[in-house]
């Protein structure tokens, strides 16, 4: 099966200093793979190199097979992809015109049944005329996961999308990740520096420090039999660099 | 005190009255510092918003140019487009169709956009510096395109977008040394507010001066207030 992304020999450096140094990573379609590392370890670099927001310094990056000319990226390509930052920097307006955003940017003006439906996943629906700015952290959030769900995007990124949050939200934004990656097969790329919530939802985990993968595995071996002593530990919640 | 007052009564008789001269002088004003505002708003919107969101060698040169721009004082600019435009000046002879001729509505427009589009333009680029990077990187990951993302961000920096284009009108419509140099004060062609006042309190007439004093400040307050309900009407 071809990968959804193909990493080689990837390096980002900013004013002189490198935050990313990748050997080697492949995500799969459909999976939903776990970044974590502590912070500044380059998690969030790396998610806008895979959503094509960002140019690496050097290496290659193939996206469903093909290479990426970060140069010349076709906007459909573009459009496959997005991102939930940790936070979710909502437009001013309303909860629904938040949702419809990203329809009328590809012209799809009627999308009310859609917004309906993704504004009662995430129980947002009486939220639905309610300003932007007078929601709560966690309200917000879920409104942010449902202008980039509503996009039906092949790929998903999320940036640290539960920190901050109570654990209804969490639990909430945790089991629509679940959801939409079980019913449409969307490859999801979550970073974390959450060990737990990475156990919880993740296929296969990637430990990412000073910008370099120190190991990738599926969720159980990661956890249970890591091959790197610097897994183990950070696992087990020591300072690891 | 007593001529205060009887310019405050005058005034408003001459504008509720209908006068026809008033009206007339209303109406040219109007005209030029509209126009003049449209062309600055057509070149200053997009420009500011590019300076406030693209980052490039001599970036901060154009910055301290435009900032110098905000403050040139209308005299000067109306020298400097007299120079331009008059018959011994350097595009006058030229004879060209787009060339405004001296003394002309048209002049005077070019003047008003020469003040106004600096303050248009760098009212906009800081509004636009404004928006969150965060909200303009979000933008992009839900697949907008370049001109998607001007867009979006303009529409996030609106309040002070409008602030820019408020500042523009208030320049242009409250200046008196550029219409005045270039527009020559012909009456029933180029006479607009600022210069009556001007003429009629050189004259001594100085009831119609405060009249048209209160007009002017009444037109500024109405404008000002019905941006401010549309800046109400976004949140």
């Amino acid at each position: 099966m071809t990968p959804a992304y193909q990493l080689t020999n990837l390096s980002k450096s900013y004013a002189g200093r490198q935050v990313l140094n990748i050997d080697h990573l492949e995500i799969h379609p459909g999976e939903i793979l776990a970044v974590i590392g502590p912070s500044g370890a380059g998690k969030s670099t790396l998610l806008r190199i895979l959503n094509f927001l960002e140019s690496p310094d050097s290496g290659k990056v193939y996206f469903q097979g093909q290479p990426v000319n970060y140069h010349k990226i076709p906007l459909e390509v573009r459009r496959m992809v997005t991102t939930v930052f940790q936070n979710p920097a909502l437009l001013s307006g309303n909860v629904g015109s938040n949702l419809q955003f990203g329809l009328r940017l590809r012209g799809l003006k009627d999308g009310h049944r859609d917004v309906d439906e993704m504004l009662e996943r995430l129980g947002l629906t009486s939220l639905r005329r309610s300003p932007a700015h007078t929601l709560s952290g966690g309200e917000a959030q879920r409104v942010a996961l449902a202008r980039a769900l509503i996009l039906k995007p092949t790929v998903l990124l999320l940036d640290e999308p539960t920190a901050n949050l109570d654990p209804y939200n969490v639990e909430m934004i945790e089991s629509v990740i679940r959801g939409i990656n079980q019913t449409h097969q969307t490859t999801i790329v979550l970073v974390t520096h959450n060990i737990f919530q990475a156990r919880r939802l993740a296929d296969r985990v990637a430990l990412l420090l000073n910008g370099e993968i120190v190991e990738t595995a599926d969720t159980q071996t990661f956890y249970k039999n890591p091959c790197d002593s610097r897994t183990r530990g950070f696992i087990r919640g020591e300072m690891v660099w | 005190m007593e001529t205060i007052l009887s310019g405050i009564i005058q005034g408003l008789k001459l504008f509720f009255y209908g006068d026809a001269t008033l009206w007339q002088i209303i109406g040219v004003s109007a005209q030029v510092s509209g126009i003049a505002l449209l062309i600055s708003a057509v070149i200053g919107i997009p420009l500011g918003a590019l300076l406030g969101l693209t980052r490039f060698p001599g970036r901060r040169m154009i910055q301290a140019m435009i900032y110098t721009g905000m403050g040139l004082p209308p005299v000067v600019v109306g020298l400097a487009v007299y120079l331009l435009i008059s018959n011994n000046g350097l595009l006058g002879p030229l004879q060209q169709a787009w060339i405004p001729k001296l003394f002309t509505v048209e002049a005077m427009i070019a003047a008003q956009v020469i003040i106004a589009a600096p303050l248009v333009i760098g009212y906009t680029m800081s509004a636009v510096g404004e928006v969150s990077p965060n909200l303009r990187l979000q933008v992009r990951s839900l697949g907008a395109t370049r001109v998607q993302v001007l867009g979006t961000t303009l529409r996030e920096a609106r309040r002070g977008v409008l602030v820019a284009l408020i500042g523009g009108f208030g320049s242009i419509l409250s200046e008196v040394g550029a219409v005045m140099m270039v527009g020559g004060n012909i009456e029933g062609s180029t006479r607009v507010m600022t210069t009556a006042i001007l003429l009629e309190t050189r004259r001594g007439n100085f009831e119609l001066a405060i009249g048209l004093g209160i007009v002017l400040l009444g037109m500024a307050f109405l404008i000002n207030l019905s941006a401010a309900q549309l800046q109400g009407k976004g949140y």
